[in-house]
């Protein structure tokens, strides 16, 4: 267990390496000078050559990937070329938006999805599970950006339970915060919540027929029983990946939901950021997310490994 | 269940096909003009699915927007199998090496960006436009379709008829062409229409935020971005567009699932 999460954990920095070398190197080549761009056409040519030096861009290309990369691991992110404040700053605040409406949406997400799942297949081919599947087909296919819409009219706009667009803050208290997040979070949940609930399903239909259902079945346990204490337990494994996975998607397609909202997250952050050039700030979010999928694959990887011993082996 | 669906699939996929293909000869109305008169009616006899905020009639542009929804993730799922189907079969024949190592952790590389994030980057270098969605849909298609043809390669690297292939003294390379290839061709076409389906849904989202297709381009995630803001008191303009994306992408899966059932009997009666 320990080689195998050392490996992975060597798997996991050369990941995190490659990645930022990636994302470095495509920032790198995008056209235009940040230096003459925030100065506007007008600048000198000597006032442009200043700032350059102050950004820190006259230093050679591996110089600054490596004063890049040294400054994330000890929380410097730089410092933002249009707000002039410390980008980690701007990121940490607005993580407190982005990853709570992750984790809300990812909870939302799998109490829908499992107890729909289970009684799909517990019910298997009969009414209940027909009705869960092809509500699924048809969550599946809802862009989650406009069930966003479609709830808002109705939800905000219709009966005025929530606001429709804005963050009140956590400074505002944890229920109004939690308030403003529902909505984007339902936004966010009910798609993946339709892909989980179809492989709960599908993973627990596989359990029913092994051996030790048979088994469970034949000491005397009813079926509710042998499906909650045996199939349920095991049918988590593939479910648990899924899950993984989904944080990935959560974070990333909060991007999307924050701009129906106008939520001061991630998203906004580095939308705002492509427009005005701000390339350290583009830089240092898409790394963070791409750090966050990484790790909690790893995390993902490891938990199922202590779980299963039979999947240490394989990759 | 399998025959219903593949009918209602294939019958709605067609649909939209057709409304792409009509599109070129004839719209109902150009979109090019606008009539701000027009603007915003609702569904009736001579605008059939209502005009938008511009007076543009909404049929015509849903029409159009077909155009570049197919458009889109045909390539995209054409980058994905012409860059991943090869990697997928070359990593299958020399399994184990370090070169299928390399191959295999490109993979899991890709698959740690989201093609929202693929997106953002490239749209920071080049600009948004329809092809720089296509581009980063095409990226993340690239190790679905590897994966999914290492593993299916690998099974059937074990099998008899490989062997006396290789018995026979055929290079690896054609041992793949001729005898792996055609035996997951099936896998491919089901994975294809499911990639097509994600396609259309991601190519929405990009337009959406404006990292996909430009005015005057017609798009369907466009469209749904101007109505935000009127959504509550004109809905066709939301529904619309909306609808039409989850009939496309319904159509698809349906099809996908179906052609799954059809084409691998194994799967027969179960639903995944």
């Amino acid at each position: 267990m320990i080689r195998f999460a050392l490996r992975r954990l060597i798997s996991l920095t050369l990941s995190l390496i490659v990645a930022s070398i990636v994302i470095f190197a495509v920032i790198e080549i995008i056209p235009g000078d940040p230096a003459a761009f925030m100065l506007g056409v007008n600048a000198r040519p000597d006032t442009v050559a200043a700032l350059r030096e102050e950004l820190g861009l006259t230093a050679s290309a591996p110089a600054r990937y490596l004063a890049w990369v040294t400054g994330m691991l000890t929380g410097d992110f730089g410092t933002s070329y249009t707000y002039k404040t410390p980008v980690a700053g701007m990121i940490a605040d607005r993580i407190w938006v982005s990853f709570p409406l992750a984790i809300y949406a990812l909870i939302l997400s799998t109490l829908i999805a499992f107890p729909a799942g289970i009684y799909a297949a517990a019910r298997r081919g009969r009414l209940g599970d027909v009705s869960v599947m092809a509500a699924t087909q048809l969550g599946v296919a809802v862009p989650n950006f406009w069930f966003a819409m479609i709830i808002v009219s109705i939800f905000s706009l219709k009966l005025g339970w929530f606001n429709a667009i804005g963050f009140p803050g956590w400074d505002a208290g944890f229920w109004p915060a939690i308030k403003a997040l529902t909505l984007p979070a339902i936004a966010l949940a009910l798609p993946q919540a339709a892909i989980l609930a179809r492989v709960m399903r599908s993973s627990l239909l596989d359990m029913l027929n092994e051996d030790f259902m048979r088994t469970a079945r034949a000491k005397g346990l009813s079926r509710r029983q042998a499906l909650w204490r045996h199939a349920v337990r095991n049918a988590m494994i593939p479910v648990l990946t899924i899950l993984g996975l989904q944080f990935a998607f959560l974070l990333a397609g909060g991007i999307i939901i924050e701009q129906v909202f106008y939520l001061p997250g991630l998203g906004r952050l580095i939308f705002q950021s492509i427009q005005a050039r701000d390339l350290i700030v583009v830089e240092s979010v898409v790394m963070l997310l791409v750090f966050t999928v990484i790790v909690v694959n790893f995390a993902v990887d490891i938990a199922y490994a202590a779980v299963d011993p039979r999947l240490r082996g394989r990759r | 269940m399998g025959n219903r669906g593949l009918i209602f699939g294939a019958g709605l996929s067609a649909v939209f096909v057709l409304l792409a293909a009509v599109s070129f000869v004839w719209t109902p109305y150009q979109i090019e003009t606008f009539d701000i008169a027009e603007k915003l009616q609702a569904p009736n006899g001579t605008h059939w699915l209502g005009t938008d905020h511009f007076g543009r009639d909404i049929l015509s542009m849903i029409m159009l927007g077909a155009r570049t929804s197919i458009a889109v993730a045909i390539v995209a799922v054409g980058i994905g199998i012409a860059l991943g189907v090869p990697l997928g079969l070359w990593a299958a024949a020399r399994k184990g090496s370090l070169l299928d190592e390399v191959i295999m952790r490109g993979n899991d590389l890709i698959f740690a960006f989201p093609s929202l994030v693929i997106a953002i980057l490239i749209t920071a270098i080049f600009g948004p436009s329809a092809v720089n969605a296509i581009i980063a849909i095409g990226i993340f298609n690239i190790p679905v379709f590897a994966r999914l043809t290492r593993g299916a390669a690998l099974s059937l690297w074990e099998r008899d008829f490989i062997l006396s292939a290789r018995v026979c003294g055929k290079s690896a390379l054609r041992i793949s062409w001729e005898h792996i290839l055609p035996n997951i061709l099936n896998l491919l076409i089901v994975q294809g229409t499911i990639q097509f389906s994600l396609g259309i849904l991601a190519e929405a989202a990009l337009s959406y935020v404006g990292l996909g297709a430009q005015p005057p381009t017609a798009s369907w995630g466009r469209m749904l971005a101007d109505a935000q803001t009127l959504a509550s008191l004109y809905p066709h303009v939301a529904l619309v567009p909306g609808v039409t994306i989850v009939l496309a992408v319904l159509g698809l899966n349906l099809l996908g699932d179906a052609l799954r059932d059809r084409l691998d009997p194994r799967l027969r009666g179960r639903q995944t």
